[in-house]
């Protein structure tokens, strides 16, 4: 299979990057890591005329970490980068655990985290883990830059809030009001298929109060799920058998999937149910175990 | 030089605009003038004419075209040829020496870590990526790591046995050269 035929520019800075998206008026697209937009490209699912690889532009491979624990990546950060970084372990476990779910270990050579927000696929794995911390997206304009939280940054299947002369330049997470706990759970039938469903829970904790929340599913609606009534049960309180079971029961009641050759919509509820409650009660035991 | 497009397909038109790349392909610099759109994967077997590297599904999901890209494993029908430019690109011909086979090929004859054999030169590039990074793995850490080549045929049970082997090989190797 051959791409369709484009105009190719890579540039050397960011600048010159938004320069070419203005001239492509809407018909251009950012190249990163390339793991969907050349699928997309080969199946003639996307078209665009130009394409702007932001592989040569220099200091976009990133990933920093905040005194204060805010941790920013760059728009060339490999999902592999993510996942080798054993500084990210303890920083953001809930990063952590996704970084190694992404995809195929070559795919994650390549492809970028922020390419994964920007693509705004609902069975994307990084958009839930972002929602769940409350990340938000850093895009530069012809204007100049703003910050969309990633709760607003997609508005359907494949659909972001970028204008199209804009770059997704870096996701930042801000830093955690305690603790940070969590994990990152995803069914799939193989290794590299698109999640059936998968869950990000993020909890800060103080001692074992819950500080802040947020839980994010995958694949169970026409974009990532932002489950904020499950993540709001949890907050104020320690974390037992009863506020799991409650914080599952509304994941699941948020989640909105499509029976499809996946699983039936009810399985899948089921299995948001199953994920919150186990990456809670994991949290739970790992709380008690260092008390 | 003539433009590999034109390998691919006699007819590129005259106003398809091509761009000279220069690629290091197993330790050689080697130049092409490719189309944009043109796959490095198409570029290392129709351009270059080594067809070790194999296209299996096309689409992203088998890593059959495994190649290494600067040393690490990317799909080479994943990537465009431009992008290869000023890059190192290393195929399962750069493997063998010019006489004996690589540690890591002569693990997956002795395993029998093959039967068509197709998938077997992205394998080889993800184990050396791995053996490099890890010269010690586990099974487990083998199994992970070549959770993006598929094989129908063996179970992965020998594959996974070959990597071991050319690991305990390699590190004897690397053992024998640095005791002093």
């Amino acid at each position: 299979m051959y791409p369709p035929r484009f105009r190719y520019e890579a540039p050397k800075t960011i600048e010159g990057a938004i320069n070419l998206l203005s001239e492509g008026a809407g018909d251009a697209k950012v190249l990163a890591g390339g793991q969907s937009l050349i699928p997309l490209l080969k199946l003639r699912f996307a078209s665009p005329t130009l394409l702007v690889d932001i592989n040569e532009i220099s200091g976009l491979d990133y990933l920093d970490f905040g005194a204060d624990g805010s941790i920013r990546i760059g728009a060339l950060c490999r999902h592999s980068a993510l996942e080798q970084s054993e500084e990210l372990k303890v920083r953001q476990p809930v990063m952590a655990a996704a970084a190694a779910l992404v995809a195929d270990p070559i795919v994650r050579n390549r492809g970028t985290l922020v390419g994964s927000l920007c693509h705004a696929d609902p069975q994307g794995d990084w958009a839930a883990v972002m929602v769940a911390l409350g990340g938000s997206l850093v895009v530069q304009g012809p204007q100049g830059r703003r910050t969309i939280p990633t709760s607003e940054l997609v508005h359907g299947p494949f659909q972001n809030a970028l204008a199209h002369h804009e770059i997704g330049i870096e996701a930042t997470v801000p830093a955690p009001q305690g603790v940070p706990m969590g994990g990152y759970l995803k069914l799939e039938r193989r290794i590299g298929d698109f999640a059936t469903v998968a869950v990000a829970v993020s909890v800060d904790m103080q001692g074992d109060s819950v500080a802040r929340a947020g839980i994010g599913l995958v694949a169970v609606g026409p974009k990532t799920i932002d489950a904020t009534d499950a993540a709001a049960s949890l907050v104020g309180g320690r974390i037992t058998a009863d506020t799991i079971s409650t914080a599952a029961d509304l994941a699941a009641g948020a989640a909105k999937p499509r029976t499809d050759h996946r699983g039936s919509a009810d399985y899948k509820k089921h299995i948001v149910h199953t994920f919150v409650t186990r990456i809670l009660t994991r949290v739970a035991a790992s709380i008690e175990k260092a008390a | 030089m003539t433009s590999l497009f034109e390998e691919i397909r006699p007819d590129p038109g005259e106003d398809v605009p091509t761009r000279r790349i220069t690629i290091t392909l197993n330790g050689e610099r080697r130049a092409a003038n490719v189309e944009p759109r043109l796959l490095l994967a198409h570029l290392i077997r129709q351009g270059f004419k080594l067809t070790g590297t194999h296209t299996g599904c096309d689409t992203t999901n088998c890593g059959a075209c495994t190649v290494l890209f600067d040393g690490q494993p990317v799909k080479s029908c994943t990537m465009l040829a431009v992008q290869a430019d000023g890059h190192e690109v290393m195929t399962v011909e750069g493997l063998a020496g010019p006489s004996e086979l690589h540690p890591i090929q002569e693990g997956f004859k002795d395993e029998h870590g093959l039967q068509c054999g197709f998938c077997t030169p992205g394998m080889m590039m993800t184990a050396k990526a791995l053996l490099d990074r890890n010269p010690e793995p586990t099974e487990e850490d083998v199994r992970w790591a070549l959770a993006g080549n598929l094989c129908r045929c063996t179970g992965y049970q020998n594959i996974v046995k070959a990597v071991l082997w050319a690991g305990e090989k390699l590190r004897a190797e690397s053992g024998d050269g640095e005791e002093s």
